[in-house]
C-alpha cells in the first residue's frame, strides 16, 4: 500500500503511533483524555489492525462521541495514516486547528428544512419598500442572515412558517407557571400526609396507601393587539405571522387587530393553513393599513374583551408603533383601566429596533408608565432576544 | 505509553482468532434478521470485547432498538430494557423496597412477638427488594443484554448516576450494603438528540451514528423481514421510500415504516407499486404520520416518486 504514512526509522513503535493519532484528533478539536488511548490501542488488539478498513472502524468507534465528529474522522483519519506514502517525521503534528467542535448531534432535519427558504435582499422582494419610504435607518438590520432582516420583508410563506417557530418558542418559555398549591395526583414528587393519615384509618392505622400531591401547573395566557393602521402596514403581516404562532402554541390566547377599530381575530387565526388564515384575516378586517385609534381601541378593549379574557395570570400584546390620530392622554388611560384587572402588559414596538430611537411620540410617551415590558420587534432576531426578557416578567 | 518501546509492541500480535468475532457478529444478526452496517457491526463487537457500553445515535426510526433486541435474540440471552423518561428516579430504575409488604410483615412479626432486630434484619432482605432493570441486569446468571433507551430523555442527575453504575457494575442499597454485579450486562444507550449528553457519557462509551439505510442494506432488510415480497416489488417498495425520505416531511419514514408499508402493500396483494394510485395512495398511511404530510403528499408526487422507484 503506498498511500500508507510511512514513519521514521526512528519511530518508538505501533503505540506511538496510536497515541501521535489521539493527540492528531485532539489538536482537531476531538475530546480525547488519555484514557482513549489505552482504550483504542485496546481495541485495536480485538480486531485486524494491520488492515486499514478494521482499524479505521475500531478507532472510529472509540475516538468519535457524535455525529458531527464521524462525519469528521475519516478525514482526519486520512490525514494521519494514509499521507500518500510520504515520511511522517513527528509524531504529533503541531498545527493549531481552527475550527472549535462542539459534541452535540444535532437532529437537523428539522432545522434544515426550517432554514431552507431562500434568502432574499430586503431590495429585491418586490414590494420595494425599503428604497420607497426612505427611511435608510432600516439597512442598520441589513445582514446576510435572516435572523437579523427587518421583518418587513418577511412576507413568503416559509418566513412566515419560521416566525411562526420563534413565537411558539417564546410562548412556551412564558407559558408555563407553577402553581404554589399542590393537588393530589397519581404521580406526584411529595407524599400528601393528611390524606394518608385519613386513609390510613380504613387499614388500622397503617400506612398502606401512599397518596400523592403535586404542583400545578398555572399557564399564562395571552391576549394579543395588532396595530395594523397605514404606518404598520409594512410590519403587519409578520406580525400576524408571530400572532399564529402565539395562538397556536396556546389553544386559550387571544388576538385582536385594531386600526380605527377592533376586531376579534382569534378563531381565524387558529385555521390551519397560515396563509389561509391571514387571507380570512383580510376579509375580517376592512380598513387594513388606514388610520390609527390606539387610544380608542384600548378603551373599547378594556371595557368589551378584557372583562372576559383577560385576568391576572394574562400577558397583553400591544404590537404597534405607537403613532395615534387620536388623543394621548386616552392611551394612558386604557392602559391603566386594563393595568387594573391585574395583567401584564408588553409593548412590542417595531420602532424601538433603530438606532437613536426615542419614545417621543406622544402616546408612546404616555403608554410607558403603564407598561411591563417594552421591546424591539422589527427583525426576528429581536423577537428571538425577548425569550429572556419575558421569562422574567 | 508502553515500556517496551521500539519493540513489537503487544498489541497487534493476536488477531486472526478475534478477527472472526466481528464478522460473526454480522452473521448472528443477520440471522436474526438484523442487517448491521460494518461500522455498526464493529462498534458492537468493540463494546462486547472491551467491556464498554455502546451508545447509539440516530434519528428516529433508523432500528436503534431493534439492535439490542437482535442482539439479545442472537446470543440466546434476555433483554432488559430501561426507557428513559423525564423524571425517572433511582426508585424505578433501580431497585425500591416492597414497602407495603414490609408493613404487613411488621404486623404479622409483632402479633408472632418477633424481637425489633430480627424483624428488621429480615425487612430489609433480598425478600422485600423490588428489583428494578438495572439491579436485575446485573445480577443475572447469564449476561444479559441492558438496552437504555432514549437515555436523552432522563434527567442529567440520572445520567450522572448511571456512569457510576456503568463504570463499577454495584450498586449500594443502605439497608443491604454493596450489591456487586454476578455477570457483566452488555449495555447498549440509545439517544436521539432530546438533550445534549455529557461529555463523560460520550467518552466512556464506544459510539456508533446509524443512519438511515442505503438501498442496499434496506433491500436486504425488507428480504430478512418480509420474504413473501417479491425482488421486484422489493425494489420498487425500497426506491419508494428512500426517494420519500428526500422529500421535504415533517416525520421521515423509518425502517419499520418501510417494512409497515411492505406488508400493507403485499395484504393488499400489490405486484407493482404503479399498478393502482389509489391502493398506493390508501397504503401511505403507513408511511406517512402527520396530517400537513399527507395533505402536501398528493396522488401526483406519489404517482412521480413511484414511477421514479420502477
Amino acid at each position: 500500500m503506498t498511500r500508507v504514512t510511512k514513519f521514521a526509522t526512528a519511530d518508538p513503535g505501533p503505540d506511538a503511533r496510536v497515541a501521535g493519532f489521539l493527540a492528531h484528533l485532539r489538536l482537531n478539536g476531538l475530546r480525547l483524555g488519555v484514557q482513549e488511548t489505552e482504550t483504542a490501542l485496546r481495541a485495536l488488539t480485538q480486531v485486524a489492525a494491520s488492515n486499514p478498513s478494521e482499524a479505521r472502524r475500531a478507532l472510529k468507534a472509540v475516538c468519535t462521541g457524535c455525529a458531527e465528529e464521524v462525519q469528521a474522522f475519516d478525514e482526519m483519519f486520512d490525514a494521519y495514516w494514509m499521507n500518500g506514502g510520504r515520511v511522517a517525521s513527528r509524531m504529533a503534528p503541531t498545527s493549531q486547528s481552527k475550527h472549535a467542535h462542539t459534541r452535540t448531534t444535532n437532529q437537523a432535519d428539522g432545522l434544515e428544512a426550517a432554514g431552507a427558504g431562500a434568502k432574499h435582499s430586503p431590495d429585491n422582494d418586490g414590494d420595494g419598500a425599503a428604497e420607497a419610504d426612505g427611511e435608510g435607518k432600516l439597512l442598520a438590520a441589513r445582514a446576510a442572515n435572516l435572523m437579523k432582516k427587518d421583518l418587513r420583508e418577511l412576507v413568503r410563506p416559509e418566513d412566515i412558517a419560521e416566525a411562526e417557530a420563534l413565537a411558539e418558542r417564546l410562548g412556551r418559555a412564558i407559558r408555563d407557571r407553577r402553581s404554589r398549591r399542590r393537588r393530589a395526583t397519581m404521580k406526584g414528587a411529595e407524599i400528601d400526609f393528611r390524606r394518608l393519615v385519613r386513609k390510613s384509618l380504613a387499614t388500622g392505622g397503617e400506612p398502606i396507601v401512599l397518596p400523592r400531591k403535586t404542583r400545578r401547573d398555572r399557564p399564562v395566557r395571552f391576549a394579543a393587539l395588532c396595530d395594523v393602521s397605514g404606518s404598520m402596514v409594512a410590519y403587519a403581516r409578520p406580525f400576524l405571522a408571530f400572532l399564529c404562532g402565539l395562538m397556536r402554541a396556546d389553544p386559550a390566547s387571544d388576538a385582536y387587530l385594531f386600526h380605527t377599530r377592533l376586531v376579534r381575530i382569534t378563531e381565524a387565526l387558529r385555521d390551519p393553513d397560515a396563509m389561509r388564515s391571514l387571507n380570512r384575516l383580510t376579509l375580517l378586517s376592512d380598513g387594513f393599513g388606514g388610520g390609527s385609534k390606539i387610544g380608542g381601541n384600548l378603551a373599547h378593549f378594556a371595557r368589551s374583551y378584557a372583562p372576559g379574557f383577560v385576568d391576572g395570570r394574562t400577558v397583553v400584546f400591544i404590537l404597534s408603533d405607537g403613532y395615534d390620530s387620536g388623543s394621548a392622554d386616552q392611551i394612558g388611560d386604557a392602559l391603566a383601566a386594563l393595568k387594573r384587572r391585574g395583567c401584564k402588559i408588553v409593548w412590542l414596538n417595531p420602532l424601538k429596533g433603530w438606532k437613536d430611537y426615542a419614545p417621543v411620540a406622544a402616546g408612546m410617551a404616555a403608554a410607558l408608565p403603564h407598561l411591563d415590558g417594552f421591546f424591539a420587534a422589527n427583525t426576528l432576531g429581536s423577537i428571538a432576544a425577548l425569550e429572556d426578557a419575558l421569562e422574567t416578567l | 505509553m508502553s515500556p517496551n518501546r521500539g519493540r513489537d509492541p503487544p498489541f497487534f500480535q493476536k488477531s486472526d482468532d478475534v478477527m472472526s468475532d466481528w464478522h460473526a457478529i454480522t452473521t448472528d444478526l443477520a440471522q436474526q434478521g438484523y442487517v448491521a452496517t460494518p461500522d455498526l457491526a464493529m462498534a458492537l463487537h468493540l463494546s462486547i470485547a472491551l467491556g464498554r457500553p455502546l451508545l447509539l445515535e440516530g434519528a428516529a426510526g433508523v432500528g436503534k432498538t431493534e439492535i439490542a433486541k437482535a442482539l439479545a435474540a442472537a446470543r440466546a440471552t434476555s433483554l432488559i430494557r430501561l426507557q428513559c423518561y423525564e423524571g425517572l428516579d433511582a426508585n424505578h430504575a433501580i431497585y425500591e423496597w416492597n414497602y407495603q409488604r414490609q408493613l404487613l410483615s411488621i404486623r404479622a412479626a409483632a402479633e408472632g412477638g418477633e424481637t425489633g432486630k430480627a424483624v428488621e434484619s429480615r425487612l430489609f432482605s433480598q425478600e422485600f427488594l423490588l428489583k428494578r432493570p438495572l439491579l436485575q441486569a446485573i445480577t443475572q446468571d447469564t449476561p444479559p443484554v441492558l438496552l437504555i433507551d432514549e437515555i436523552d430523555r432522563a434527567d442529567e442527575e440520572f445520567e450522572a448516576y448511571l456512569l457510576e453504575i456503568l463504570s463499577d457494575f454495584q450498586i449500594t442499597i443502605p439497608e443491604l450494603g454493596t450489591i456487586g454485579a454476578t455477570t457483566r450486562p452488555l449495555v447498549i444507550l440509545t439517544a436521539n438528540g432530546t438533550r445534549d449528553l455529557s461529555d463523560a457519557l460520550r467518552r466512556r462509551c464506544m459510539y456508533a451514528y446509524v443512519e438511515y439505510p442505503d438501498r442496499a442494506t434496506e433491500i436486504a432488510i425488507l428480504a430478512a423481514r418480509c420474504p413473501e415480497v417479491t425482488a421486484h416489488l422489493g425494489g420498487q417498495i425500497v426506491g419508494f421510500v428512500q426517494a420519500l425520505r428526500k422529500e421535504d416531511l415533517d416525520k421521515k419514514p423509518g425502517v419499520a415504516e418501510m417494512l409497515d408499508f411492505a406488508a400493507a402493500l403485499g395484504g393488499l396483494g400489490v405486484n407493482d407499486l404503479t399498478d393502482d394510485p389509489a391502493i398506493l395512495q390508501a397504503s401511505l398511511a403507513t408511511l406517512l404520520k402527520t396530517r400537513r404530510d399527507r395533505a402536501n403528499f398528493t396522488t401526483e408526487v406519489a404517482q412521480r416518486l413511484a414511477g421514479m422507484a420502477a
